[in-house]
């Protein structure tokens, strides 16, 4: 008996050896992100990488000297307004294959289930001419309304709704709710989960937006994080590595707020993709 | 006593009767606006998907089969000449080929490591739950702050990487001028930020395994290798599949890291697909060119979709 616990004692110690060197090699470049984002770039350039002049002084002037602030409003304006739109578009049209009966309603389902093969990369030419015909180039609008809607979130939710007992609708439709009135009342609350969970991704993705906003935008005046970014990075700022840092902090600590709460979200999200 | 129960029932006949027409009037009623509210409710998300997905792949093969001249009009019709010259250029070739490369590397080590962080993160010890917070982290990495962070880590000259090796008196590598340590070094950051999506899904499908197969296979006395190939990797195969796929799907468009990173240098080392149909079109203005290498990409992006639908159809009911 003591030699088993012995045994699984120092498996225990290896496993948790494993877990914190997984941990390190994981968090090793935030560490050393946040670490240099403190030092001077004097120093930083120098190779002096320790504790001596460590201060806030690249987040000041990253903050001060940088339109970085409006970058992150940017972001934050585009995201939202990306995610309020395909939680609703994607949910309205989710509802409709689920609860409405129409013609070539398959057909419909599988046009929309087959724009999930051509990837939005590959259609940035005539879609740069359109936003530039509709004269919305460098506007928050240009940057949102080709993700307005997506085949994921309507894949998603129609699943979702799909799981819906089919007597909700029925007692809907003895008591004489339309379809509105039942896609607020009944769908929308029933399916809290997957909306989450897909408002929490479409917000991520739109976050992470690059190609997109670097083809259509010109001023920092609309200009997203990740864009803005590579703009600070091009400037002469370039060789400001502590700043240059600083910034790369001050921008990754919403995201990882969000992740943090949206966790549960994304987790019982993906499973729907992926293990069903 | 009789008649009263007739008169009974004969009113409960009539209720039903009644509400039964009353479900029917209502059944019609709704049936009418049914034309309405479908146009109502996926309209709007047909138009945004035809506007902007199927318009825009028509348009971009109609561009592919002419000629553009500087000013981006199409010139002659060459049918399939674009194509043509595109597999037969060398450029075109080494961009494919590096393409492959990137996407096996970046798919191969984001499964392996992901499969490490899920099935030690599994295992319940105490703290366990905080762990699964630091490998889920890089999740909430987005493109330009990982290309950030890693560049200073690669920085041949102040990047940490090499000061430690200066340090050890190590070789000092450089990683921008180098074209397979560039490589490498787009590899390595891809990976890291992918690996808080790959564990986060691996994690999930691990969680969901029954305990009672683990308690089997130890009273059998199967060691924990074999147990984890033979056991766990057939009952995760589809969330496996799911990752693999997705994380091909993604590896193929990347974009961001590599404009960041190395702007596809050096000397094209990393000049990946969509990196060239940018370069081909916003900076060369050469849409013809651009539009058949985007339908090339779609092409190889449609398979694995397609792979990945055939493959969820087994388990999905649509």
């Amino acid at each position: 008996m003591e030699n088993l616990n012995q045994w699984t004692g120092s498996k225990k110690t290896w496993h948790y050896l494993l877990l914190i060197i997984l941990s390190l090699l994981i968090l090793g470049p935030f560490i050393i992100g946040l670490w240099t984002s403190l030092l001077p770039t004097a120093d930083i350039s120098s190779g002096k990488l320790f504790i001596d002049n460590i201060s806030l002084d690249n987040y000041w002037a990253a903050l001060t000297q940088t339109p970085i602030i409006r970058y992150l409003f940017n972001s934050l304006f585009i995201s939202i307004l990306t995610m309020i739109c395909q939680v609703f578009f994607c949910s309205l049209a989710a509802y409709a294959f689920v609860f409405i009966d129409f013609k070539y309603r398959n057909f419909y389902f599988y046009l929309v289930l087959s724009t999930m093969m051509l990837p939005f990369e590959a259609e940035v030419i005539p879609n740069f001419q359109t936003i530039k015909s509709l004269g919305l180039l460098n506007s928050y609008l240009g940057m949102v309304i080709p993700f307005m809607t997506s085949a994921f979130g309507i894949f998603m939710l129609r699943q979702s709704f799909m799981q819906m007992p089919y007597e909700l609708k029925e007692a809907a439709d003895v008591e004489g709710l339309s379809h509105w009135q039942f896609y607020l009342k009944g769908a929308l609350p029933y399916s809290k989960l997957s909306i989450y969970t897909l408002a929490a991704y479409s917000f991520l993705s739109a976050w992470n937006q690059y190609l997109w906003p670097l083809l259509t935008t010109f001023s920092d005046d609309y200009r997203p994080v990740q864009v803005g970014l590579r703009e600070l990075q091009s400037q002469e700022t370039f060789n400001n590595w502590g700043m240059i840092q600083a910034s790369a902090a001050i921008i990754v600590i919403p995201t990882l707020i969000v992740l943090y709460f949206g966790q549960h979200y994304f987790k019982s999200g993906l499973n729907e993709g992926a293990v069903k | 006593m009789e008649e009263e129960n007739n008169l009974l029932d004969a009113k409960k006949q009539n209720i039903l009767e009644n509400s039964k027409k009353s479900i029917l009037a209502n059944k019609i009623s709704v049936k009418k606006n049914d034309k309405f509210y479908a146009l109502l409710f996926l309209g709007p998300s047909l138009l945004l998907l035809i506007l902007f997905i199927f318009y825009p792949m028509l348009k971009t093969i109609y561009l592919s089969l002419f000629l553009t001249n500087g000013n981006g009009q199409n010139t002659v019709f060459v049918g399939l000449e674009n194509y043509v010259s595109l597999l037969t250029s060398s450029t075109y070739l080494a961009s494919l080929g590096s393409t492959f490369v990137y996407v096996i590397g970046v798919s191969v080590l984001t499964i392996f490591l992901g499969l490490l962080l899920a099935s030690t993160a599994s295992k319940n010890v105490r703290g366990s739950v905080f762990f699964r917070t630091i490998f889920s982290s890089t999740m909430g990495v987005s493109i330009s702050v990982s290309a950030i962070f890693w560049l200073f880590i690669f920085n041949p000259s102040i990047g940490i990487l090499n000061q430690v090796a200066a340090f050890f008196h190590l070789p000092i590598l450089n990683w921008s001028t180098d074209p397979n340590l560039a490589m490498i070094s787009v590899i390595i950051s891809t990976v890291w930020m992918n690996l808080g999506f790959a564990f986060l899904v691996l994690f999930s499908a691990f969680e969901s395994l029954p305990l009672s197969l683990y308690e089997e296979t130890a009273i059998e006395g199967v060691g924990p290798v074999y147990r984890f190939m033979h056991v766990t990797i057939p009952l995760i195969s589809p969330t496996l599949f799911f990752v693999s796929i997705i994380t091909l799907i993604e590896s193929f468009k990347s974009f961001g890291l590599i404009d960041l990173m190395t702007a596809g240098g050096p000397n094209n080392a990393t000049n990946m697909l969509v990196y060239q149909i940018y370069q081909n079109a916003f900076l060369n203005g050469n849409y013809s060119q651009a539009s058949a290498e985007s339908v090339i990409l779609t092409i190889i992006i449609a398979i694995l979709t397609f792979i990945q639908f055939k493959y969820l159809e087994k388990k999905v009911s649509y």
